[in-house]
């Protein structure tokens, strides 16, 4: 059974976006990393790359496969865990914990199509 | 799991020990246990055990064994001895590759063609299709047979345990002893797996196998599944049938022409591989790494400085034993000397790479 925190909201793709403010910090769900086992590499986006909600910001590879990361708001990297170059299980470890990218939001109404806690336990099952 | 789906002898052990599944060559096969890297990591320091029941044995028999198995193998088994294993290829008469394969000569008479999981309807047809003209009788006794690829420098010791016979350890590489169990059913060990390292591919009955996975697992070997199977061979430099063999790929593109006799006076497909042999061939599989940790997977396009696409990924990992971005590719043969630069498209980048050895790890069998 996957852990799944309250507070954070959820996208389909499985990443979770705590919210601070104007900034949207994002990772993958403790189900996401889970289903793709050992995490070897993460290829992160540049500070200062656009994102767009819904479209590719990078990926996740385990050992078998490769998983693409989809921002679940628009907006500016603001910030990247560069950590997770060199310790990519830390995903593994504790994915609410292993944020990935830091994204200063163009339009935080978009927040609104996003899914509560309770909402994403249905899905991640 | 889809119903559809063939399950191994072992299936129900599998969901036992928790193993994540999937489907593989149409039955519902165990990817992994614990963890592919530490599954990988226990057949390369210790040994792990894999279900392969899934793979084909089919018999050969007859006055014209022999010359039939020579007619439709890229091999030579003329000079085996009963006992005796030679690994090689059947060929459509274009070079292309039909399946590889195991052929074990017996201590009687006939041959045990073992052959892959996904082949075993296509090639029991084809071996069917071209045995006009022989006195031999084939028969697909799949069914009948449960296997477990029992490898790593531990597996010697783990397999004298198991069956309480020193005597296995004077096995030599690619040879296999014929044993009996307490009912009488035969049980075959050869020195032989896919991994790289020294280790034995046991045959059974499915309730055998069941029997001696149970007893292995008691001794502490590691479960291993189909995921590190892939990593490990891989790593070995060893093909994949689907991946670096097809009928597009033949054994002489593919690196393998040592395993093709060309002083055999016939074989199908003998005339294509010889003249792909001496002429050369357009496109060859080749191995490239790259300097980065990114990942290289099977599809990706391969290209020159300038963005030609010259190829594309067969296989590739980051090795977990060597600890670098490595990938088998079919490439133009123009840019398949070592140390060619070649790039990877790898999502929206291209990273930069050369042409390396295709054995990429150092292989420890027991000769």
């Amino acid at each position: 059974m996957s852990r799944i925190i309250e507070g954070l909201l959820y996208s389909e793709s499985h990443e979770w976006v705590k919210v601070e403010g104007d900034l949207a910090i994002i990772g993958v769900s403790d189900f996401a990393q889970a289903e793709m086992g050992d995490i070897t590499y993460v290829d992160l986006p540049s500070e200062g790359d656009e994102v767009a909600a819904g479209e590719e910001f990078g990926a996740l590879e385990s050992v078998k496969a490769s998983s693409e990361l989809y921002c679940p708001v628009s907006g500016t990297v603001e910030a990247v865990n560069a950590e997770l170059e060199d310790a990519p299980e830390k995903v593994n470890e504790d994915a609410y914990a292993a944020w990935i990218i830091k994204v200063r939001m163009s339009d935080p109404s978009e927040l609104e199509s996003l899914m509560d806690a309770a909402a994403y336990a249905k899905i991640a099952e | 799991m889809d119903q559809s789906l063939k399950t191994t002898c072992l299936h129900d052990d599998h969901i036992a020990l928790g193993a994540k599944m999937s489907p593989f060559a149409g039955f519902d096969m165990p990817i992994q246990y614990s963890g592919i890297i530490q599954e990988h990591n226990a057949v390369r320091t210790a040994a792990g055990m894999f279900d392969v029941s899934h793979m084909g044995e089919i018999f050969v028999d007859g006055p014209d064994a022999e010359a039939f198995v020579n007619h439709i193998f890229t091999n030579d088994v003329r000079q085996l001895a009963p006992g005796g294993i030679l690994y090689g290829m059947m060929c459509y008469p274009d070079g292309g590759t039909v399946d590889d394969l195991l052929v074990y000569k017996e201590f009687e008479s006939g041959f045990l063609l073992v052959v892959n999981a996904s082949n075993i309807e296509k090639d029991y047809k084809w071996l069917l299709d071209n045995a006009g003209g022989f006195e031999v009788e084939v028969f697909n006794d799949s069914e009948s047979w449960g296997q477990i690829a029992l490898q790593g420098p531990k597996s010697e010791d783990a397999l004298v345990k198991l069956l309480g016979l020193e005597e296995l350890r004077e096995l030599e590489f690619y040879t296999f002893y014929d044993l009996e169990d307490e009912e009488g059913g035969r049980v075959i060990v050869s020195r032989t797996g896919y991994t790289g390292e020294d280790g034995f591919e046991i045959y059974a009955s499915p309730d055998n196998i069941r029997d001696m996975w149970a007893s292995l697992l008691e001794d502490g070997i590691t479960p291993c599944g189909l995921g590190c199977r892939d990593t490990l061979r891989f790593e070995a430099g060893l093909p994949l049938y689907g991946d670096e063999l097809s009928p597009e790929i033949s054994p002489v593109m593919a690196g393998l022409s040592m395993f093709c006799k060309f002083d055999k006076p016939e074989f199908i497909g003998k005339e294509a591989l010889m003249k792909q042999k001496e002429e050369g061939v357009a496109r060859k599989i080749v191995g490239i790494e790259i300097k980065d940790n990114a990942i290289p997977r099977a599809g990706y396009p391969v290209e020159t400085e300038d963005g030609t696409q010259v190829g594309v990924v067969t296989t590739g990992y980051h090795s977990i034993s060597l600890d670098k971005s490595i990938c088998f590719a079919l490439v133009d043969s123009a840019y398949g000397a070592l140390g060619t630069p070649l790039w990877i498209r790898i999502r929206k980048r291209v990273f930069p790479g050369e042409v390396i050895k295709k054995r990429f790890y150092k292989t420890n069998y027991k000769k």
